[in-house]
């Protein structure tokens, strides 16, 4: 990346007309890693393809009569979504969209299969056939990529954002708050986390995501410097002054209420993990970190004491053996098939997935730690590790404050989120009602996150692209 | 901010961190664990998944798992269920295995290391596993004439081989069909299994292993070798053999069962007072050579053990800190003495090897998923209960108890037949139970065998020799005619 600025810093001096700046742009070219890209989107297509042959040879005994279609409809949706970027953000991350795209297939493969175990079982009870869930995924899927581009598109430069600062805020309350409208919210699984619109039912909590992360990010560029202000220092970190404590006061006490009317620690902890992680790294100072870590501490217990479903998960959690044939049975299903899948994994579609309630979605990780053995589970982790990463280094390049902001919060909002989906299913902390992104089978999930990648997308573009030619115009708000 | 972002990501990999450990112990360390937890529909359905090995009686299988259309994909069969019941046990959804199908879960369901290559095999060639074979001992004939003989009523027959102590027929009555209780069908398996557990005459039981009542008259062989082996009696030895014997130290006087003394003058030689079964003649034998001796005797021939054939038998007891009294109740195989039809089959084999008690064993051999023989059983000794010229002549004294006594209702025409009734009083108001041990052909013998008979369902006069003898030609017949 500094070699970009180095050669780039070169042009000005030449000072040249247009034509000769661009042949002369030309020949020094920087490699824009859009054939990495390419190379690793053709192995995802090909791992994307193998996963679903697999699943048939297992359940089914024989090739999928469709892999062919299935082949040219992916590579059709993969080479879109690469030639958008090429020709729409040409210098963003090469790494992030394959590892989304593969997360995206593997997803579908485990949906497809769970779809099967579905239909021999309708077939073995002489019920009718449900619908294939992989077709509602697959469209979705097509529907996020065009999104995706769309994102792309429309927002060419990531800072116009922040002017949305306040109107992001807006949507992200109006978002989290509307399940709770009679008639179109519902509670599932004990948590009321969807919107019923007709036959369609989405999350909105997952593009709140998005909203949340530009308002937080709009907000704490401007406060920042307020907010690192210290009164004292208590065992060697700075502590803040008191006032400064109620915009972290007011995030806390709207995620208390948020848990009291879902039901869902999830939520809650992302949300607010979101806030402390931008707050921490716009102010730098490590207390907020412990500030918050202490608040949320204190919402976890007053949500224990006060909140029946949030206790019901902690026991459980605590004790899940005792309670496996009743609360605790999605978890101890979800224990029993890990515990099945043990190193190397029952294969693709010889373990018992279908044994854990909500296999496609809330625990869709599990579904895949069976059949893949933890092998294939850490691989899945390091994956979302090296999404994660690539989105805090975009971070870390980016020159404007906002964009750091901003690609700091989406990433942290997906290690949250990655975190307490994983460590719930595999009973590291309680159970909630998340899902892991890109993975589980839902429309809402899979847009919101590959509009979160188009937007970190973006702001790579930005910090990778070489700098234009002509005299450079230091930008005012440019200072690390 | 830069260096914000950067320790930010030591705490996402700090996260990441505490998630890869913890799966690793959920699927590995802890994995055993929770597959063995109650609730857990895969172990059963993984089992379940794999063809079960047979298991084999001489080549026939008298279990096996044939595949079917439901989601279990494989249905154990028994042929001739109950007759092997005891033995092979039952392989069931609902109350998991038992006996052979339990001792030996590894090899049936192919897990056992012995089958370690094979595994790696099929795993590289993608056929599905498929379990072992176990050869049992038993003698089809054998077994067949021991559960029908034992038809209707309650009892066990237990054979063995004297020279290796291979069992060769294990029956047990009343027995169950195992079939019923593989199926899939699980109401249906909740309810036979409830309606054997409730049956009085208990089903489920493995007789010959666990049922051990006082062996009576029958224990009178294991006083005969404590006396030989004292050096003190020789067959010939005469010995007081009075209408009734006054138990010392107390007013009780055991009788004989003819009601009179066995022998002219009220004496006998050792091999008549066996041949008639003289309770009088044993109880002062027992006096004379003590309980410590008794129980000596007792304890070589395999008393005060229990054995893993592999399933494990019940001890049958020679009892501690006899009396006087005690100690001649005891020399007759009554007061607290307990032995299964097992412990008796051993004695009698241990008389027919030269006097070496052999260990009892079901498995011959193990086979591989392919029916090649991985692993042979060999027979082992468990200890020396009597010399061998002592062995001879007990030998020969229960020819006499066959040929001119009590057990004339197991002789074979051209077959010279060792045996000894028992009728064991087991309490006021309960059954007397009929016992018979036998052993042919006298010079070389080829099968011990130890017939019970807990309750012939009335009528019938409960003896050894009527009851009892019968079924113990019959298992004998069937295994000398098939050599």
């Amino acid at each position: 990346m500094s070699a970009v600025g180095a050669v780039g810093a070169a042009q000005p001096a030449a000072a040249p007309s247009g034509k000769a700046s661009a042949r002369q742009s030309r020949r020094t070219r920087i490699t824009n890693r859009r054939n990495l890209e390419l190379g690793l989107l053709v192995a995802v297509w090909l791992i994307g393809l193998y996963a679903y042959a697999e699943v048939d040879l297992a359940v089914l005994g024989k090739l999928p009569a469709n892999l062919l279609a299935v082949a040219g409809l992916l590579a059709v949706l993969l080479g879109g979504a690469h030639i958008a970027i090429r020709i729409l953000a040409p210098y963003a991350d090469p790494v992030l969209v394959p590892i989304a795209a593969l997360l995206n297939m593997l997803g579908l493969a485990m949906i497809h299969r769970l779809d099967l175990a579905d239909a021999v079982r309708a077939q073995r009870n002489g019920t009718k056939l449900p619908s294939a869930d992989v077709i509602a995924q697959l469209t979705w899927t097509t529907l996020a990529l065009l999104l995706f581009a769309a994102i792309l598109f429309t927002v060419r430069d990531h800072r116009r954002l922040q002017r949305f600062t306040y109107t992001a805020m807006v949507a992200g309350v109006v978002l989290l708050l509307l399940p709770f409208l009679p008639g179109i919210g519902t509670t599932v699984n004990g948590a009321t986390l969807w919107v019923r619109l007709g036959p369609l039912s989405f999350q909105p909590s997952e593009l709140a995501k998005i909203a949340l992360a530009i308002f937080f990010a709009g907000y704490l560029v401007v406060k920042r410097d307020s907010l690192a202000l210290v009164r004292r220092k208590v065992l060697g970190l700075g502590v803040p002054r008191g006032r400064d404590l109620g915009p972290i006061a007011v995030v806390w006490l709207f995620v208390i209420g948020l848990l009291a009317l879902q039901n869902d620690l999830g939520t809650a902890l992302m949300f607010f993990g979101l806030f402390v992680a931008v707050l921490y790294v716009a102010t730098q100072r490590k207390s907020w970190l412990l500030i918050g870590g202490t608040m949320f501490i204190v919402a976890c217990v007053i949500g224990y004491f006060a909140f029946g479903q949030v206790r019901v998960r902690v026991q459980v959690w605590l004790d899940t053996w005792t309670y496996a044939s009743d609360q605790g049975y999605q978890l101890a299903q979800s224990l029993f098939g890990l515990a099945n899948g043990g190193i190397f994994g029952t294969g693709w579609g010889q373990g018992y997935p279908q044994f854990v309630p909500f296999a496609k979605s809330d625990f869709i990780v599990a579904a895949l730690g069976e059949e893949l053995g933890v092998t294939g589970f850490m691989a899945i982790l390091l994956l979302y590790g090296i999404l994660v990463e690539r989105g805090l280094r975009t971070a870390i390049a980016c020159s404007d404050p906002f964009g750091k902001l901003l690609a700091v919060g989406l990433s942290s909002v997906m290690a949250l989120q990655v975190f307490v989906v994983v460590g719930g299913v595999t009973r590291l902390i309680p159970l909630t009602g998340l899902t892991t992104p890109f993975l589980a089978y839902g429309g809402s999930a899979l847009i919101a996150n590959w509009m979160m990648i188009a937007l970190v997308m973006r702001i790579s573009d930005r910090n990778r692209r070489p700098v234009p030619d002509g005299p450079v115009i230091p930008w005012a708000g440019n200072h690390r | 901010m830069n260096r914000a972002i950067r320790r930010l990501s030591l705490l996402v990999g700090v996260l990441f961190l505490a998630l890869l450990i913890n799966i690793n112990v959920a699927q590995v360390l802890l994995a055993n664990d929770i597959r063995n937890k109650p609730g857990n529909q895969r172990t059963v359905l993984e089992e379940y998944d794999k063809e079960r090995g047979p298991i084999l009686v001489g080549n026939a299988p008298i279990a096996r798992s044939i595949p079917t259309q439901d989601q279990y994909n494989f249905l154990r069969v028994y042929s001739s269920g109950p007759q092997y019941a005891p033995i092979t046990g039952f392989y069931s959804l609902v109350y998991g295995a038992t006996s052979i199908e339990r001792a030996e879960n590894s090899v049936l369901a192919g897990t056992s290391d012995l089958f370690f290559v094979d595994r790696i095999q099929e795993l590289l060639s993608g056929r599905a596993l498929k379990g072992g074979a176990v050869t049992l001992t038993i003698n089809a004939r054998a077994q067949q004439a021991a559960f029908s003989g034992l038809s209707g009523k309650v009892g066990s027959v237990t054979a063995i081989n004297p020279q290796t102590g291979e069992i060769l027929a294990m029956a047990s009555s009343p027995s169950y069909n195992p079939n019923l209780l593989a199926s899939h069908d699980q109401p249906a398996i909740a309810k036979y299994y409830e309606a054997l557990e409730a049956d009085p005459n208990k089903p489920l039981l493995n007789r010959p292993l666990v049922s051990n009542p006082p062996p009576g008259s029958t224990f009178k062989l294991v006083t005969t070798a404590a006396a030989l082996e004292s050096g003190r009696f020789t067959p010939t030895s005469v010995i007081p053999g009075p209408a009734s014997y006054k138990l010392p130290g107390t007013s009780i006087s055991l009788k004989n069962w003819q009601g009179a003394a066995c022998g002219p003058g009220g004496k006998v030689t050792l091999a008549q007072a066996l041949a008639v079964s003289c309770n009088s003649a044993f109880a002062w034998l027992g006096n004379q050579l003590g309980q410590d001796a008794l129980r000596a005797a007792a304890k070589k021939f395999g008393f005060n053990s229990g054995f893993s054939v592999p399933m494990r038998s019940a001890t049958s007891i020679f009892p501690e800190n006899l009396d006087s009294a005690q100690t001649a109740m005891s020399a007759v195989g009554q007061f607290n003495v307990t032995a299964t039809s097992l412990q008796m089959a051993m004695v009698g084999a241990a008389i027919g090897n030269g006097g070496v008690t052999m260990n009892p064993y079901l498995v011959k051999d193990i086979r591989g998923p392919d029916l090649r023989v991985v692993k042979t059983a060999a027979p082992s000794q468990f200890q020396r209960a009597l010399s061998s010229a002592n062995a001879l002549a007990e030998i020969a004294m229960m020819v006499g108890v066959v040929e001119g006594g009590t057990g004339s209702n197991a002789r074979i025409p051209g077959v010279k037949v060792g045996g000894k009734t028992g009728t064991a009083e087991t309490g006021p108001g309960r059954p007397a139970v009929a016992w018979f041990v036998a052993l042919a052909p006298a010079e070389a013998p080829r099968v011990a065998v130890a017939v019970t008979i807990e309750n012939a369902g009335g009528g019938a006069e409960v003896s050894g020799n009527g009851l009892a003898a019968p079924i113990a030609r019959a298992v004998m017949e069937a295994i000398l005619s098939g050599q």
